[in-house]
This record gives structure tokens, C-alpha cells and sequence, in this order.
């Protein structure tokens, strides 16, 4: 029921035994200690967990750990070097988009993948990438116009 | 989450002997975005997974001579950035792109969405609209079957134990393909209805016509009547209403928390309506 999986976390690679049933939120948080990605649901519908998985935004809590031998994970802890900020994170502040916080991290890595892919996105497409984020916060239109702002600051 | 053996195979042939000596105690994973809901509900407790992310023969989208074929663990991405797709089948790209969310979308498989068998599941009516084929395989040799005999029920399908879904094979585009989504959120919701039509227009009158149907039978299905009133037919609004009035006939909806029967067998009525015109008239945006 054990495997053993090698990965890259943050820059760093880790070789770890892993019960079969544990999934790479688990891992991440309990097992590595990055705790920067949240459980929500734990079903694949908030966002709450999201990576990125060798560059591609996905639900850390819907993917066994088994499943990412070799892989590249990335986490918001290292989206930047210790005690710097993402665009994204720093908009994210300034226009209010943050009130719990809860959501946040998903925001971020879903925000980012988005804008590595496409430094110049539409609104749509904004609020198309972040549609599997939930914030019961906001009301969303303070997170959109934080990511647009950071769109016109890299521009 | 009972405990199970995990299995990575790293290709086909491991694969299939895994299915083959394991048998109706092992699950297939391919995504593992319903998978994972199951097995942490304890609605499937099987002793093995076997994943399939590692198998590389199963994943990618390539042309032959008869058309193309579409590996079953290609994702939803993989469809959505596909070029070949977006000048081929639009309707499958626009069909991938209604499904969960982006990340969701990372993982989810095109054939995962057709082995869960929900009635629901989106990609199912273009590919039934598009002839689609699919490719089931084990140790014991392959077969070849249409997507419509696949389906058996909700959550069934043709598959027997030791045997997985390879391929999705689509023969060259004749005509043109649209699918309506009706849902009651633009995203992460799953079809109340799904509508699927083609028409391959020859001459002044139909050569060939499918409607497909979503959500509102046990398995994805076909309107063969509705098929038949325009097929070898011309063109018109009436002709267009009476087909929308058969596939609407032909369906065997019920009631759920998403909608009632008689709401979802008015909204097949409406969209076929709809989704024939606008495919006549050549209308690219079409309200689902």
C-alpha cells in the first residue's frame, strides 16, 4: 500500500514513502509543511488547493501523490523568494481583493498560470481562468480588477 | 478511503496484463477527477488503482487516413489547445471547454468523461452527432464499437473486466457540428440538457443529419426520428420545428434537482429548434 515517489517542490526535490491513498494536498501540506495551499472542499470544485503541476494549474486535492512521481509541483510559498510578492499577490492587497484569505492562494496560483501562459489576457479570459476559484468573500470584482491592474503593471 | 494497491504501468502492454491478472478488483484511473469522489465516498472500494497517467501511448491527438484518433487519456486541455480539433470538430473544443474549471480541465480525460457514463456527461452528444467510434482493448485482442453501443446505462458501459478504452475514433468532418449546453451556471455545473446536431448539407437537401441528446435518458442517445424527418429532406423552419418535436418525443427525462422531466424535454424541443437554424443559417453564437 506504500509507494515511493520522487518530487520536485518549490525548487527543491524530495524523495518520500507515501501510503497510496494520500493525495498531493496531503503531501504538500502535511508531509512538506507547505500550508500556503488550502483544503476547501476536497473535491475538486473550490480552488482552494490549486498548483501548479509542471506548469499547469491543477486541484492538488483531486490527484493521489502516487500519481506525481517526477513531477514539478510549485506552491504559493515559492512563487517568489521569501518576503517578496507577485504582482498578482502584491494587486491583490492594494485593491482589496483579500478578506479572509481563504481563497487566496488558489487565486494566486490560478491568476499566475494564467498570466505565464498569456501576459495579456481579456477580462473574460480572467474571469474564465479564475471560474474554479471560490471566494465567498469579495463578490469577485475586487480579485478581476486586481488582476487586471497586475496585467497593466507587467505591460 | 478504504486502502488499495496503486499501480503506474508505464505503458499499454503493462497495462493491459495489470487489467488482465487483477481483474474485476482493480479501477482504472485516468484523470481520477470522478474517481477520486468515489473512493473517498467509499461509493467504490476496489484493492487496486491502476493509472494510466504514466502510459503515454493512451494520450494525444494524431490524423490517419480515415480521420482521427483521440487517445483516451487525452485531457480536456490537450483537446482545447488542439489545432487539429479547433479545424476539424470545433464542437469538441467547444464541449471540453464547458466541463469544470481550468484546473479540472488539466486533469479531467476525454475518455474518462465517456467511461463514467453519466447521462450528463458533455462530451458524449457531439461525439454520437460526429459518428464517433471507440476502441476497447485487452489482453485478449481489441474492439472496435460505436460510441452509441457503448453506453449501457447510468454509469454503465460496454466494458468488460481487464479491458480498457483506447482510442476515440472520429471519421473526416461531413458538415457542420453544434452542441448546447443547458445549465443553470456558465461554469462548473453540469448539463440540465446537452444537444448535439450536425447537418451535412448536399445540394439542396440533407445528406446526412444527427441529433444527439444529453442528460435526458439513462445514457447519452440519439433521435433517430428526428434524424429521419430531415435526412434526404430540404430546409425549413417547419421541417426544423417538427424534427425538434421528435427528438423532444423520443427522450425519457426525469426529474432531479437540476430540472424536471417535462421542463427538460421542452428544453430539447428548444434548442434542437434552435441549434438546426442556426447551423442553416451558418450562426456561429448560439444561446444554450
Amino acid at each position: 500500500m506504500k509507494s515511493q515517489i520522487t518530487l520536485t517542490v518549490n525548487g527543491e526535490r524530495h524523495t518520500l514513502e507515501i501510503d497510496s491513498r494520500r493525495t498531493l494536498l496531503d503531501l504538500l501540506r502535511n508531509d512538506l509543511e507547505f500550508a500556503g495551499t488550502h483544503r476547501g472542499c476536497d473535491s475538486g470544485e473550490c480552488g482552494a488547493c490549486t498548483v501548479h503541476m509542471n506548469g499547469i494549474p491543477v486541484p492538488s486535492c483531486m490527484l493521489l501523490a502516487a500519481d506525481c512521481d517526477n513531477t514539478e509541483i510549485l506552491t504559493v510559498e515559492g512563487l517568489q523568494p521569501e518576503g517578496d510578492l507577485h504582482p498578482v499577490q502584491r494587486e491583490l492587497i492594494e485593491k482589496g481583493g483579500i478578506q479572509c484569505g481563504f481563497c487566496t492562494p488558489g487565486v494566486v496560483m490560478s491568476a499566475v498560470a494564467l498570466l505565464d501562459e498569456n501576459p495579456n489576457p481579456s477580462e473574460a479570459e480572467v474571469r474564465e481562468a479564475l471560474a474554479g476559484n471560490l471566494c465567498r468573500c469579495t463578490g469577485y470584482a475586487k480579485i478581476i480588477e486586481a488582476v487586471m491592474s497586475a496585467v497593466e503593471d507587467s505591460g | 478511503m478504504r486502502p488499495f494497491t496503486h499501480h503506474a504501468p508505464s505503458d499499454l502492454e503493462t497495462a493491459l496484463q495489470l487489467l488482465s491478472d487483477l481483474g474485476s478488483q482493480a479501477v482504472i484511473l485516468a484523470g481520477g477527477t470522478d474517481l477520486l469522489l468515489n473512493l473517498r465516498e467509499g461509493t467504490l472500494e476496489p484493492d487496486s488503482v491502476v493509472s494510466l497517467r504514466q502510459v503515454a501511448e493512451l494520450r494525444g491527438i494524431h490524423e490517419d487516413k480515415h480521420g482521427l484518433r483521440i487517445g483516451a487519456t487525452t485531457t480536456l486541455r490537450d483537446i482545447i489547445r488542439s489545432q487539429l480539433l479547433h479545424r476539424q470538430h470545433p464542437c469538441l473544443v467547444h464541449a471540453a471547454s464547458l466541463i469544470g474549471s481550468v484546473q479540472v480541465r488539466s486533469l479531467a480525460t476525454i475518455g474518462g468523461n465517456l467511461c463514467n457514463a453519466a447521462p450528463s456527461a458533455d462530451m458524449a452528444p457531439p461525439l454520437l452527432a460526429l459518428d464517433a467510434e471507440v476502441l476497447l482493448v485487452s489482453t485478449k485482442g481489441k474492439r472496435q464499437l460505436p460510441l452509441q453501443d457503448f453506453f449501457r446505462g447510468p454509469g454503465e458501459q460496454a466494458l468488460q473486466a481487464g479491458e480498457l478504452l483506447s482510442e476515440i475514433i472520429l471519421p473526416h468532418p461531413q458538415g457542420e457540428t453544434i452542441y448546447l449546453k443547458h445549465s443553470f451556471r456558465a461554469y462548473m455545473d453540469i448539463a440540465a440538457v446537452g444537444v448535439a446536431l450536425r447537418l451535412h448539407a448536399n445540394g439542396g437537401t440533407f445528406a446526412a443529419a444527427r441529433v444527439a441528446l444529453g442528460a435526458v435518458a439513462p445514457t447519452p442517445m440519439r433521435a433517430k426520428a428526428a434524424e429521419q424527418e430531415l435526412e434526404g429532406q430540404a430546409p425549413s423552419e417547419d421541417r426544423f420545428a417538427r424534427a425538434a418535436a421528435l427528438a423532444a418525443e423520443a427522450c425519457t427525462p426525469i426529474d432531479d434537482v437540476r430540472a424536471p422531466a417535462w421542463y427538460r424535454r421542452r428544453i430539447v424541443e428548444i434548442l434542437t429548434r434552435r441549434g438546426l437554424t442556426a447551423l442553416w443559417q451558418g450562426t456561429e453564437q448560439v444561446a444554450g
